[in-house]
């Protein structure tokens, strides 16, 4: 019963829960159990709130049984689904006000912030119930997790490999049936990359069209909050829970924004793309991609076509620029971000023998509480930034940002969409590029023109590898405040992709907990 | 502190030309902070006003105060500067604990006002126009209280306690071009600076521009260059040392003469001045050397992220221009007209800093010359006498009523004074303290004929000589019965009384 409860999507797990046909807390108990039985191996959370999830759920059942759900809860307020009891996992770089948020860093360890995120309060109040927080790269900096202090997390098709990163714990715990839903935050492509490479779905969307505000930043201009599932349609329904305008946040977009889990049921429903006008990027293919990466994509885009789409191939000269963009104003924008940890009010403070002025704690502290990529991207920035340098590199950086933005513009003038695969790669096996930093920034080549240009992007599984059995994504770029466009033609080819396959990609990948192991329905350890 | 030579302030400037510069912090009285909707309070327990904006909590944003903007923007039209029509906040990165962030949030490259000029008027009425190259906003950083050392500063303190409260209080910074030609007048110059930029802050009443409480804050740059001769091109500049804490319009004076002095002896020796920030310390009269300040500090400035950029609409630029207040300049023009004040009259008005407690005293009701009288005198002397702000002793409307009482006869000049100090004292408004003091004149005159005839009556050979013409002889009696009645007599009615009665 427990397993059954976490197979499934979101969607139908909120429809069982507003029927009452299950409760809350099976399905929390159902969720924890999973937790217990596949973290030793998958190692997903830094942090399960047990007990609060299970209050939480308790609540909800008795104000469910009596008919007094918010108008918040029950989805009216926003016009949107119920998704009230539903269970989600959330990055830790996410501030949290009763469970410790660490982004991944030694130097934030036990940290429990005085305030919710914006994106927590709305899903709380939503009634999404908070089962922990996920592991990330340390500061969201890096692609496969493995830059966390508290340890990697491991692919759940293939243990020996990467979930991606930063976001792999929400990725990993949501391909490995820990939770149906997840936030991640995607700077650079850690929502869409670890979607990726863990067959999951993740959306990052219209910059400012989530809140930042309590989102631990890594790179103001860049970083979005975005949600992580296993549907297009789940995705959409998180999204709707957590976007739209915040005062709290200066970038965040005014914008009305449409239901996205209308626009993706629609997709599905009609799985017509008839007048779409898809773009595959010239630059973001060929070489340097993994064949059966590839021949997935190329097969995806086969049935785009055969939907109906007219697909061109584009051509976005100045995106061969992105990487090299992105790796200076990303560390120059975080060597600021990250002054503020400095042990003089929150956080680890080390206090170097004998004592020593302000200046000499501050560096002992930064000394022993960040890792080794923290400490390269804050060298780096702080360079970057440095009178002398400034215009050789940030300022260089900023006139590549315009011109990708610029390609951008040029290309959405002729096409609906752009089209590249999500990752260069498959997952690549842990510690392979730990000791190669340009190899790993690598991974992050198409997905970054996205963040560097402020528009959405969403990345859903279009099958396996041949050669290594692992998920393939494909990666669909809109125009900024387009978001709605992606959940309808990202519904579309999931549909047609389960009706070719018969099956969704996850449940093909192994069982990691194998049903046996349960003695009972309280039988998790 | 050893005491540092210093050259005769006459000889220093025929050897040197002084080359000035002043940045001006306004702290702005909005009701809250300049990127958190913390109270705009600085005081109480430390760290109250503070929200996780302030104290550089991890995923805290900051959102600007657009009642600040509105202000930066006024200050800037006011100093007749250019309002952009796009400008940005940048990140200005230091790591020290004052600013929880360890980067301050302030303007660089885009400042919201810039390329303006105020009119400054010294003492003797000379117009001196200073020129005015920024006014950006900012925020204020949190204040540090270093304990256990000797003197207070960080050199030599166990440790330090912050109080964030500060923290994020808006702020205009007003940046001057370089200014030259001040000469002589140059300590005149920069008091005179300040004092006008704070009567325009006043009249614009977006600060208390209070410099005790640290309101507005002047940091002055000054450098002493060689005069050359006639022909020749001027010198280089000397390098220049920025005079902090100077607390006071006096200070600002002092401390400019100080620097003079003392950069024209360092020079003078052969010597050179080290570019450094100086502090100024009110009781010694001196400055000490603080941080060695470079132009090389690097504080990797750049566009604050969290920030959209400040584009105010023309419209609302043209409102605030609507808005302002009368230049401070042009007003005090007004009013010596409007007064009919001499030179010396106004003069002594401006200098005394009363100008705005004349002003409320005659809209009050008083004459002008009569309000001068009482602001510059005696409320002025008792100010001096206890070390405080004439203003802050009594209120305009109170002083136009006791020169009311004055004029109506019910007070003489004398019972007024005392009026006056029982006013002071807290004792009520003047009518309050002439009834609980019975301070009135006594204005009766059949008390008053009673005392005099008494008086006459005991000194027949006065009331004889009063008689005979010899009206001078009044005096005696008009003695005797003021003091009869302690004083509480209209001396010349009484003098009118006793002629009457003498020859009656």
């Amino acid at each position: 019963m427990s397993h059954d409860l976490t197979r499934l999507t979101a969607s139908a797990l909120a429809e069982k829960l507003a029927s009452r046909e299950v409760s809350s807390l099976e399905a929390v108990d159902a969720h924890l159990d999973r937790i217990a039985a596949v973290e030793p191996d998958v190692h997903a959370f830094l942090h399960v709130a047990a007990d609060q999830a299970r209050a939480t759920a308790r609540a909800i059942d008795a104000r469910r049984a009596s008919g007094d759900l918010t108008s918040d809860e029950t989805g009216a307020a926003r016009g949107g689904s119920e998704l009230a009891g539903v269970p989600i996992a959330i990055k830790d770089v996410l501030c949290t006000i009763d469970m410790p948020s660490t982004a991944g860093s030694k130097i934030l360890e036990g940290w429990v912030p005085p305030y919710d995120a914006t994106v927590v309060a709305k899903l709380r109040r939503a009634g999404l119930i908070p089962l922990g927080k996920t592991n990330m790269d340390e500061f969201a900096m890096g692609s496969s997790t493995e830059h966390s202090a508290y340890g990697p997390t491991h692919n759940p098709w293939d243990l020996d490999r990467i979930p991606g990163g930063s976001g792999g714990g929400s990725a990993a715990a949501v391909a490995a049936f820990e939770a149906p839903l997840a936030l991640g935050s995607d700077t650079g492509g850690s929502i869409r990359q670890p979607a990726a490479v863990t067959g999951s779905v993740g959306m990052k969307p219209t910059y400012g069209g989530v809140s930042r505000y309590g989102a631990i930043a890594l790179a103001s201009s860049l970083d979005q909050v975005g949600p992580v599932s296993r549907t297009v349609l789940d995705a959409a329904l998180l999204h709707d829970v957590i976007g739209g305008h915040d005062p709290r946040d200066s970038t965040s977009l005014r914008d009305e924004w449409p239901s996205f889990a209308a626009a993706a049921r629609e997709g599905a429903q009609t799985r017509s793309l008839k007048g779409l006008k898809v773009g595959i990027v010239k630059e973001l293919q060929g070489d340097g991609f993994q064949k059966g990466v590839t021949q997935r994509f190329e097969e995806a885009v086969v049935l785009l076509t055969a939907a109906g789409a007219d697909v061109v191939e584009v051509s976005t000269p100045s995106f061969e620029y992105a990487i090299s963009a992105y790796y200076l104003i990303l560390p120059a924008e975080a060597s600021s971000n990250l002054a503020k940890f400095d042990s003089v009010r929150f956080g680890l403070r080390v206090n170097p023998p004998g004592g020593g002025t302000v200046e000499d704690v501050m560096a002992a502290t930064r000394e022993a509480g960040f890792g080794p990529e923290v400490k390269r991207r804050i060298i780096l920035g702080t360079y970057a930034l440095s009178a002398g340098y400034y215009d050789a590199y940030y300022g260089s950086a900023q006139k590549v940002r315009t011109l990708i933005q610029r390609d951008f513009a040029r290309v959405f003038a002729e096409v609906d969409v752009l089209v590249t695969p999500s990752a260069p790669t498959t997952a690549f096996k842990l510690g392979e590029k730990l000791d190669d930093p340009l190899a790993m920034y690598l991974n992050d080549l198409t997905t970054i023109p996205a963040n560097l240009a402020g528009v959405p992007g969403i990345s859903l599984p279009v099958g396996l590898a041949p050669e290594d059995g692992l998920p393939v994504g494909i990666q669909f770029m809109a125009p900024a405040r387009e978001d709605a466009r992606l959940y309808k033609l990202g519904a579309t080819l999931e549909a047609l992709l389960e009706e070719k396959w018969g099956h969704t990609l996850l449940s093909q990948a192994p069982d990691l907990a194998p049903q046996e192991m349960f003695a009972s329905e309280e039988g998790a350890v | 502190m050893d005491k540092p030579a210093l050259m005769d302030y006459d000889k220093a400037i025929e050897l040197f030309e002084p080359v000035l510069g002043f940045e001006v912090h306004v702290e702005l009285n909005t009701k809250t902070k300049m990127f958190s909707d913390a109270p705009n309070f600085f005081g109480g327990e430390p760290n109250t006003n503070v929200t996780p904006v302030d104290l550089g909590l991890p995923g805290s944003l900051p959102v600007v105060n657009e009642q600040a903007v509105k202000y930066a923007i006024s200050l800037g039209l006011a100093l007749g500067c250019s309002i952009a029509p796009s400008s940005r906040f940048a990140r200005k990165n230091y790591f020290y604990p004052d600013l929880a962030k360890n980067y301050q949030i302030s303007q660089f490259d885009e400042p919201i006002a810039f390329s303006g000029s105020v009119e400054v008027e010294l003492a003797d009425g000379r117009l001196f126009t200073v020129p005015i190259e920024r006014a950006h906003m900012e925020e204020d950083a949190g204040k540090l209280t270093h304990v256990g050392g000797a003197t207070g500063r960080i050199q030599g303190a166990e440790y330090s306690l912050v109080d964030y409260n500060r923290a994020g209080i808006p702020l205009v910074e007003i940046v001057t071009e370089i200014i030259y030609g001040a000469e002589g007048d140059a300590p005149e110059l920069a008091k005179a600076y300040v004092s006008t930029i704070r009567d325009i802050v006043v009249a614009l009443g977006i600060s208390d521009a209070k410099m005790e409480r640290g309101n507005l804050r002047c940091d002055a740059n000054i450098s002493l260059r060689p005069r050359t001769a006639p022909g020749e091109p001027p010198a280089k500049l000397g390098t220049r040392t920025e005079t902090k804490n100077v607390n006071s319009l006096r200070s600002v004076e002092r401390a400019i003469r100080y620097e003079i002095q003392r950069q024209a002896a360092i020079l003078a020796n052969g010597g050179t001045i080290i570019q450094e920030t100086r502090h100024w310390h009110e009781d010694t009269g001196q400055t000490s050397a603080g941080r060695p300040k470079s132009d090389a500090d690097d504080y990797r400035y750049f566009p604050e992220p969290d920030l959209l950029p400040v584009a105010p609409s023309l419209e609302l630029i043209e409102q605030l221009r609507a808005a302002l207040p009368e230049a401070p300049a042009l007003r005090r023009r007004r009013l010596k007209a409007d007064w009919g004040f001499t030179d010396l009259e106004f003069q002594d008005v401006v200098n005394s800093g009363l100008l705005n407690e004349i002003v409320d005293t005659t809209a009050a009701g008083a004459s002008a010359q009569a309000a001068r009288k009482w602001w510059t005198g005696e409320i002025a002397r008792v100010a001096n006498q206890r070390g405080v702000d004439a203003s802050s002793l009594v209120s305009p409307i109170h002083v136009s009523e006791l020169i009311a009482l004055v004029e109506s006869g019910t007070l003489t000049d004398r019972l007024a004074r005392q009026v006056l100090e029982g006013v002071i004292e807290g004792e009520g408004t003047p009518d309050e303290v002439v009834a609980g003091r019975g301070l009135a004149v006594v204005s009766d005159d059949g008390a008053l004929i009673a005392a005099i005839d008494e008086a006459l009556a005991s000194q027949p050979d006065v009331l004889a000589k009063i008689r005979d013409g010899k009206v001078q002889a009044a005096g005696a009696v008009i003695g005797a019965v003021m003091k009869a009645m302690k004083g509480q007599a209209d001396a010349a009615r009484v003098r009118e009384l006793v002629l009457e009665r003498a020859n009656a």
